[in-house]
């Protein structure tokens, strides 16, 4: 055990990823030894130009109108080949789950008359639009994009915690976070084999390049951003810039005759495919609320006529209810005839009475989470609250049960974390962002992993006070290949650089002679 | 191109500029009134103010210090540097998709001296020096890493027009004061050499200020800016077609050094001579 792993504790409750008991896990054995051979002063030094780092190179986000750098711990978290081979196999069969289960509910709704699940538990959803009936997208992809939240519970099986199928964010994270940790760690980074993470912006283009209306051959693909306030305004100007795509307002687009045109310096330009990184309910003020500026009026029209297509679709929220969650399981093996390969966290609804009796009386036990939440928002961890929050909790439960679900407390795992000089275990979650084309839908080897900074708490949103780490997905066993010699193809003979009249002849000759007749005239 | 991005990279183009030139004349002035003892400083310090376009409430006795404060480190005077930085550094965020990195950076570090408190402990040279240094770097990292799209147009056009603003108000701060104003004028917009080697060291004030407003080949000039500017809007209308042709590009006859009337409208189109 070396110095800065010397006071790591691993041994609370929950399951911690570097070491078992106060062995290193396999996969950590190579950071825990270029780790360990630096100095205490030596990290915090890296440290503190990680932060710096990102404050220049505006890498932020805002909270209540302050911006500030993300926050990134300088400890990577590695992920071995086969767990990740996993997840990989779970996200992609839950998003195609969800993709069928989206285009059953606004379709036909077979799964509501197969009896696999209730219609009203959809019907009373928050996001359920019935906006979004008649739209078909062209590709039949309603889900482009998404992040699903994972945490691994006491034994360490990765399981689901909510699906992020509207506007995930947080993958520009992923590859600046990448970025920045190869930097500050070049030792550690170079001794495994990393799978990158910087063709997401391609694959995402690709996606959204094959869901163009019919007839489309070269889309044109904008971005749509609510604006520069927007918490995650970084993310968004990342995107369009490193896809090569327009990032656009609201205010940029107008639509005339069922089109999308966007007011360009040589006059309206159509557009065919938005990413959109505007909530359903902004989108546009003729379907939804009327006093929205982020959209522009048309756009759902438009949408329904099949001159653009709008990433992530409409009404796609109903698939992030947390109580439409609990039925997934049933979903997938409903529509793919398979076992899931993820398993979801054990979860009481409230609505329903037999669950209702379970739960009302261990609300200390338990955690509460609104089904339309996110972000961590209205979250209730039940043996950290007081008696008197309960007791309101209770009240509001009682007075409207659908919108609550109960869960054990999920001990998540626990990661070395860089605090205050020291290393030491903080809980966090995954999110894999997965980019669906139509044919495959492709998972990101890496994903966000998110810490919770105090100590023992569970809650990891960044706008809670979260940081974030950079997550190492090793493509196999060993270090990273070492790179060869590039076969000799160039020309043989290259011509060498011009010296200029410096390292000219003529003017050393001049320098010399005027210095040595210096020296002749020198009397002495 | 999004016709809010051209407004954002014409923006950044005359903040930057902005806030070099501010600090040059800024940087006039105080010297001035550090090295001549005939100055009144309330009267020179009023007439600052009022070229820069700030109000100063009716019986206030403006002194050196609240000069630097209104137009270099107050955040909420919006003449002030600090203010134009901030401003810069804003429509940048807004446009950061087009920028390249190393623009954005350049532009995103210069701004973070503010916050930080860097800004304000420097001491009133270095800090002018320092806003003289940033604005170069970001125009010459614009330079080099820039696509000559209709952005760049955009972004030059708009530094061209605040050049011209700004060295009007900067001969107009000079013709405040005594002679040595205009020495120190030329050396601040670092082209004292260049003029001492046009007009072989006869130094007048009327040369100076024709050096200022009407020299051809100086490119701190009002007259050189405007033409950069017109040349900006004439690329940014025939930006329709790639090519164009040398006709279109206004030229000035070789007398424009000395008399105005040979720039104006009419004469402006004559073909390259």
């Amino acid at each position: 055990m070396n110095e800065l792993f010397e006071a790591y504790d691993a041994r609370g409750p929950a399951y911690d990823e570097m070491f078992a008991g106060t062995d290193p896990r396999e996969h950590y054995a190579r950071l825990l030894d270029t780790m360990g051979s630096l100095s205490h002063a030596e990290l915090a030094g890296r440290v503190e130009s990680l932060q710096s780092g990102y404050l220049d190179q505006g890498v932020t986000f805002d909270i209540g109108g302050e911006e500030r750098a993300f926050p990134i711990d300088i400890v990577p978290r590695v992920i071995g080949q086969e767990q990740w081979a996993v997840i990989d196999r779970g996200v992609q069969q839950r998003v195609q789950a969800l993709e069928r289960f989206l285009a059953d509910i606004y379709g036909a709704g077979e799964a509501f008359t197969d009896g696999v699940i209730p219609r009203r538990v959809v019907t009373t959803s928050s996001h359920y639009c019935r906006e979004a009936f008649g739209i078909e997208p062209p590709n039949g992809v309603r889900v482009q994009v998404s992040g699903t939240d994972l945490v691994r519970d006491g034994e360490g099986r990765f399981r689901v915690l909510e699906d992020n199928v509207r506007v995930p964010s947080g993958v520009s994270y992923v590859m600046t976070n990448r970025r920045a940790i190869s930097t500050a760690l070049p030792e550690a980074f170079a001794k495994h084999r990393v799978r990158t993470v910087s063709s997401y912006p391609q694959r995402l283009l690709a996606a959204l390049r094959a869901a163009a209306p019919a007839g489309v051959d070269d889309p044109n693909v904008v971005v749509l951003t609510p604006g520069a306030f927007n918490g995650a305004y970084f993310e968004h100007a990342l995107l369009a810039r490193t896809m090569g795509v327009e990032l656009v307002e609201g205010r940029d687009l107008v639509c005339r005759r069922g089109r999308v045109l966007m007011r360009t310096t040589n006059g309206l330009e159509q557009v065919h495919v938005i990413y959109r990184r505007v909530d359903d309910e902004f989108l546009d003020p003729v379907h939804f609320l009327a006093d929205s500026l982020l959209g522009c009026p048309g756009l759902v029209n438009a949408a329904r006529a099949g001159n653009v297509t709008i990433a992530n679709a409409i009404g796609n929220g109903v698939a992030d209810d947390k109580l439409v969650y609990t039925y997934l399981p049933d979903l997938i093996r409903y529509y793919l005839s398979e076992e899931p390969v993820l398993d979801n966290v054990d979860t009481w609804r409230l609505g329903e009475p037999k669950h209702r009796d379970e739960v009302m009386d261990r609300l200390d036990e338990l955690v509460l989470k609104p089904v339309d939440g996110s972000g961590g928002k209205g979250i209730v961890i039940g043996p950290a609250a007081s008696a008197k929050e309960l007791d309101e909790l209770r009240r509001q439960v009682l007075l409207d049960p659908r919108s609550w679900i109960a869960q054990p407390v999920v001990q998540l795992s626990t990661v070395p974390t860089y605090i205050d000089g020291t290393i030491a275990p903080r809980h966090v979650d995954l999110r894999p962002f997965a980019v669906n084309d139509g044919h495959k839908v492709w998972v990101l080897p890496g994903g966000l992993t998110r810490v919770a900074l105090p100590e023992g708490e569970l809650i990891v949103n960044s706008s809670r006070g979260g940081g974030s780490k950079d997550t190492w997905v090793l493509a196999g066993p060993g270090a990273a290949p070492q790179r060869r010699e590039p076969a000799a193809s160039g020309p043989h003979e290259i011509a060498p650089l011009d010296s200029g009249p410096v390292g000219d002849d003529r003017s050393t000759q001049a320098e010399q002679q005027q210095q040595s007749r210096t020296r002749d005239a020198d009397p002495c | 191109m999004l016709s809010r991005i051209a407004e954002s990279l014409f923006w950044i183009g005359r903040y930057v500029e902005r806030a070099e030139d501010t600090a040059r004349i800024l940087e006039v002035q105080t010297q001035l009134m550090v090295e001549d003892p005939t100055v009144d400083i309330a009267t020179t310090c009023d007439g600052v103010l009022a070229i820069m376009g700030v109000p100063v409430d009716p019986g206030e006795v403006v002194g050196t210090r609240e000069l630097l404060q209104r137009l270099a480190y107050d955040p909420d005077s919006p003449a002030s540097i600090h203010a134009t930085l901030r401003a810069a550094r804003e429509v940048a965020r807004r446009a950061r998709e087009t920028l390249s990195t190393s623009m954005w950076e350049a532009v995103n570090t210069t701004w973070r001296a503010i916050p930080s408190g860097r800004f304000d402990a420097m001491a009133p040279p270095t800090a002018f020096a320092w806003v003289r240094d940033r604005a170069a770097l970001i125009n010459g990292t614009a330079d080099a890493t820039m696509l000559r799209d209709e952005g760049w147009q955009f972004l030059v056009l708009g530094r061209s027009i605040e050049r011209a603003d700004m060295t009007a108000r900067l001969v107009a701060a000079a013709s405040l004061s005594t002679s040595s104003a205009w020495t120190t004028s030329l050396r601040a917009c670092g082209g004292y050499e260049s003029f001492l080697r046009t007009y072989r060291g006869l130094e007048t004030d009327r040369v100076a200020a024709e050096f200022l407003v009407l020299d051809r080949l100086f490119p701190r000039s009002v007259v050189f800016a405007l033409t950069r500017a017109e040349q900006c809007l004439e690329n940014l209308d025939a930006s329709g077609q790639r090519s164009w042709s040398t006709a279109r590009w206004p030229t000035c006859s070789p007398t424009c050094r000395t008399r105005w009337s040979d720039c104006s409208a009419p004469a402006r189109r004559r073909p390259r001579q």
